[in-house]
């Protein structure tokens, strides 16, 4: 396919949601449904990572910081790198699979059976019942597991770092707090977003322009996901260098 | 009323249409015949403009379909009724729904009372039993998933109705009861349809007109009884089923 195509071809599908926004009264309910779907679907995948990833770190950052280097520093390196990096990155990549997955899937099939043309039939815009309410939940939900998963991940950070390096409550909440920068929860939570967007509109841009049966729709889900990955790798490097600005 | 100008479309390298010239008057049935893989679906697709042809025009209701703007198209759409060859229903809803989402009126839509009235109605009409309602596509025969998806077309009272192949697949009695609401809809509403079918007999009853598509062209049309005794080839050997088989 042609790239230059396919680019004008993402633009009319966002160009069609936006003139979608219209229909409130259509997609609201169904991104409230999506919303919960994913929200309650994502919830265990993402605690569980998180707590692996938050328990990982520390016990790494016990390994290394030995010696005379302060023990709270163990608080500080589990805290950045989890808000700044792990969190967001891992949630999102593990997503692009979960969600970016059923996206395609979802909407190659209702491509490749004719639903989409069904829907258009009926005088009904397939951007109102099943883009905006897709992407819509993406960037309210993502970000949102995101936040909890830097919970997680600090909280479950700091258990393991106390049971295994006996660092104190106070130390760790001191090596958290002194590197803290008021920007790096946000900086989370807008990686979320930006991972959120990356996400649900490459997935259901595939999964619209599905063609030719089970081998596409099994193209255009692995396609998703694939690219979703690399652009939330992308954008993860972008995002470092616009916001985080070297002190 | 319908008007295809000669209308062209290729996929690829395949011709599909090569200037197709039909006209359907206001209350009218057209039968739509044609060996399969000549373009019948794609002529019904290009009707409502789910399928852009490559050239002439499409004038359904006085409306030029390539030219509507959105809000326009979605309106006209609004008064076409469309069953689709496959039925495509929407799996992840239930009968109900399914139906519930042909009432394009929205205040129809929104009036769940009314919407459970016309929805049972409708499957009686394709001889359904309104308990089917309940069930998921998934969980239907073809025949009845065929039947939900003519239900779902109707069930917004549409101007026009572009039945892909209605009957096929079904057994003979619900064939003839799928005939009959084609007429009935036809007498009682004066709806307006092109009708795409093999079912050579079926359409010499229902239809006003026969129209045979083969070559990208309408090669013959006329009334029932004109066409069965039309000299051109094509509807000889369409009607006479002249045909050679390849060696086994
Ligand atoms: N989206 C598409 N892309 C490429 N080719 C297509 C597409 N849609 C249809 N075709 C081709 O156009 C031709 C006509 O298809 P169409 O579905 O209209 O046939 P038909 O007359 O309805 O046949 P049947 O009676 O079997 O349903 C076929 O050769 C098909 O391969
Ligand atoms: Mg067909």
């Amino acid at each position: 396919m042609d790239p230059l195509w396919a680019v004008g071809q993402f633009a009319g599908m966002v160009l069609d949601m936006v003139r979608g926004l219209a229909d409130v009264k259509v997609w609201l309910p169904r991104t409230v449904d999506e919303s919960w779907r994913i929200g309650v679907g994502s919830l265990f995948i993402v605690l569980l990572i998180s707590s692996f990833t938050g328990g990982v770190t520390a016990l790494q950052a016990g390994y290394q910081f030995t010696g005379n280097i302060p023990i709270y520093v163990v608080g500080s390196l589990v805290t950045e790198s989890v808000v700044l990096e792990l969190g967001p990155v891992l949630v999102g990549l593990i997503l692009a699979g979960r969600i970016g997955a059923r996206y395609a899937a979802e909407l190659g099939t209702m491509r490749v059976t004719e639903q989409i043309d069904a829907l258009e039939s009926l005088g009904r815009a397939p951007s109102s019942y099943l883009l905006i309410p897709r992407v819509l939940a993406c960037l309210l939900m993502i970000p949102v597991l995101v936040v909890i998963a830097d919970f997680v991940a600090v909280g479950t950070g700091w258990i393991m770092a106390k049971s295994t390096l006996g660092i104190s409550n106070q130390d760790f909440a001191y090596g958290a707090r002194v590197y803290w920068h008021p920007l790096d929860g946000w900086y989370s939570v807008i990686k979320g977003f930006f991972f959120a967007g990356a996400i649900s509109l490459i997935s259901c841009y595939r999964g619209f322009t599905t063609k030719q049966g089970a081998e596409g729709v099994g193209r255009s889900t692995t396609g998703a996901v694939v690219t979703s990955s690399i652009l939330i790798l992308l954008l993860d490097v972008v995002l470092a260098k616009l916001i985080l600005k070297p002190k | 009323m319908i008007e295809i100008r000669h209308v062209s479309k290729r996929f690829g390298a395949q011709v599909v249409l090569d200037g197709v010239d039909l006209t359907v008057q206001d209350g009218e049935t057209l039968a739509l015949l044609g060996p399969s893989g000549t373009g019948k679906s794609v002529l019904l697709k290009a009707i409502i403009g789910l399928i852009r042809p490559d050239r002439g025009e499409i004038i359904v209701d006085g409306q030029h379909v390539a030219k509507l703007k959105h809000g326009a198209l979605s309106k006209l759409r609004a008064t076409i009724g469309y069953v689709f060859q496959n039925g495509a229903l929407f799996d992840s809803m239930d009968v109900f729904e399914n139906i519930r989402l042909g009432l394009t009126d929205e205040q129809q839509f929104n009036d769940m009372t009314y919407a459970h009235e016309r929805a049972s109605e409708c499957l009686r009409l394709v001889n359904l039993n309104p308990d089917v309602s309940k069930k998921m596509p998934a969980d239907l025969s073809g025949g009845m998933r065929k039947r939900v998806g003519i239900a779902r077309a109707i069930a917004g009272k549409p101007k026009y109705v572009l039945y892909d192949e209605p009957t096929s697949g079904l057994d003979p009695v619900n064939s003839d009861i799928i005939d009959a609401l084609m007429t009935r809809l036809k007498d009682e509403l004066g709806v307006t349809s092109i009708m795409v079918t093999h079912d050579v007999r079926g359409s010499f009853r229902t239809a006003d007109r026969i129209a045979l598509l083969t070559g990208g062209k309408i090669v013959a049309i006329g009334p029932p009884d004109e066409f069965k005794e039309s000299e051109v080839p094509e509807v000889r050997a369409f009607l006479e089923r002249d045909f050679d088989l390849a060696p086994l």
